[in-house]
């Protein structure tokens, strides 16, 4: 039995059907997080405060530059599904609401693109 | 749309003000911070990674930047974060799952992430200044 009226499904207000999506997606990049993380801090801990030719080498190998891409691909997907939520929990006014969740995705595509072209340049050289 | 209706003045239910302070909400609100500073400190790692590709001199720059004392308190409580919500993270799997619900494992659980995350990023930090031979 359907309690809403016809005017509360024009308006939008009810569920927009991608729930499941958002949270399986949070909990798939959630775990491949767990092991990309771990391979960050490592190659942080291990490339901090090196010289510039040092770096380039380390990050141009497959074995560094292919996991430090999935970690920016996991981790910006991740981040773009956490910081939506926070917006739709704390933003309620509609206009302001939609402006935030395209920021939100307007950052999130830019440090991955600034990230993927930098990794990219260091393995193809130029 | 929404605002239109919220012209009645309710009562609202208990909220953070009321509420005896609770290590697992605790938990739950550094989840979240840590979450949103992790979200704005990913421009730390495109900064470092775009300055290594452009050359040698933006490289030296962001290098000097990250290893000023300032600079170096903001990685470290970048480090923080990461393995808070990490760890914060994992409870969150666990309990996906219907296990450590009880209030002993909650509490439990809470305690040992936000242990856990400072033993693990002192850890992290001994190991890099070990490495450069700064310890």
């Amino acid at each position: 039995m359907a309690y809403r009226t016809p005017l509360a499904r024009v308006r939008g207000l009810g569920s927009a059907k991608e729930g499941a999506g958002h949270f399986w997606r949070q909990r798939l990049t959630a775990v491949a997080n767990i092991f990309l993380v771990a391979f960050l801090v490592w190659l942080l801990v291990t490339l901090a405060g090196e010289d510039h030719a040092t770096v380039e080498n380390a990050l141009a190998q497959p074995h560094v530059a292919i996991p430090l891409l999935l970690l920016v691909l996991s981790g910006l997907v991740h981040m773009r599904l956490g910081m939506q939520t926070i917006i739709e929990d704390y933003v309620h006014s509609e206009g302001s609401k939609v402006i935030l969740l395209m920021l939100n995705s307007f950052f999130v595509v830019a440090v991955g693109l600034v990230c993927v072209f930098a990794v990219l340049k260091l393995s193809f050289g130029a | 749309m929404a605002e239109a209706r919220q012209a009645v003045e309710r009562p609202l239910s208990p909220h953070l003000t009321i509420y005896a302070r609770q290590i697992n909400m605790v938990m739950s609100i550094l989840h979240r911070l840590t979450g949103a500073a992790l979200y704005f400190g990913t421009l730390l790692l495109a900064a470092w990674l775009i300055a290594a590709a452009m050359g040698e001199q933006e490289f030296e720059t962001v290098n000097a930047v990250f290893g000023h004392p300032i600079g170096r308190l903001v990685l470290l409580g970048y480090t923080w974060a990461l393995v808070h919500h990490m760890l914060g993270g994992m409870r969150h799997l666990l309990w996906d799952t219907g296990r450590g619900l009880q209030i002993a494992q909650v509490n439990a659980l809470s305690w040992l992430t936000i242990i856990g995350s400072t033993v693990l990023t002192l850890a992290i930090w001994v190991a890099g200044l070990l490495l450069r031979g700064e310890l």
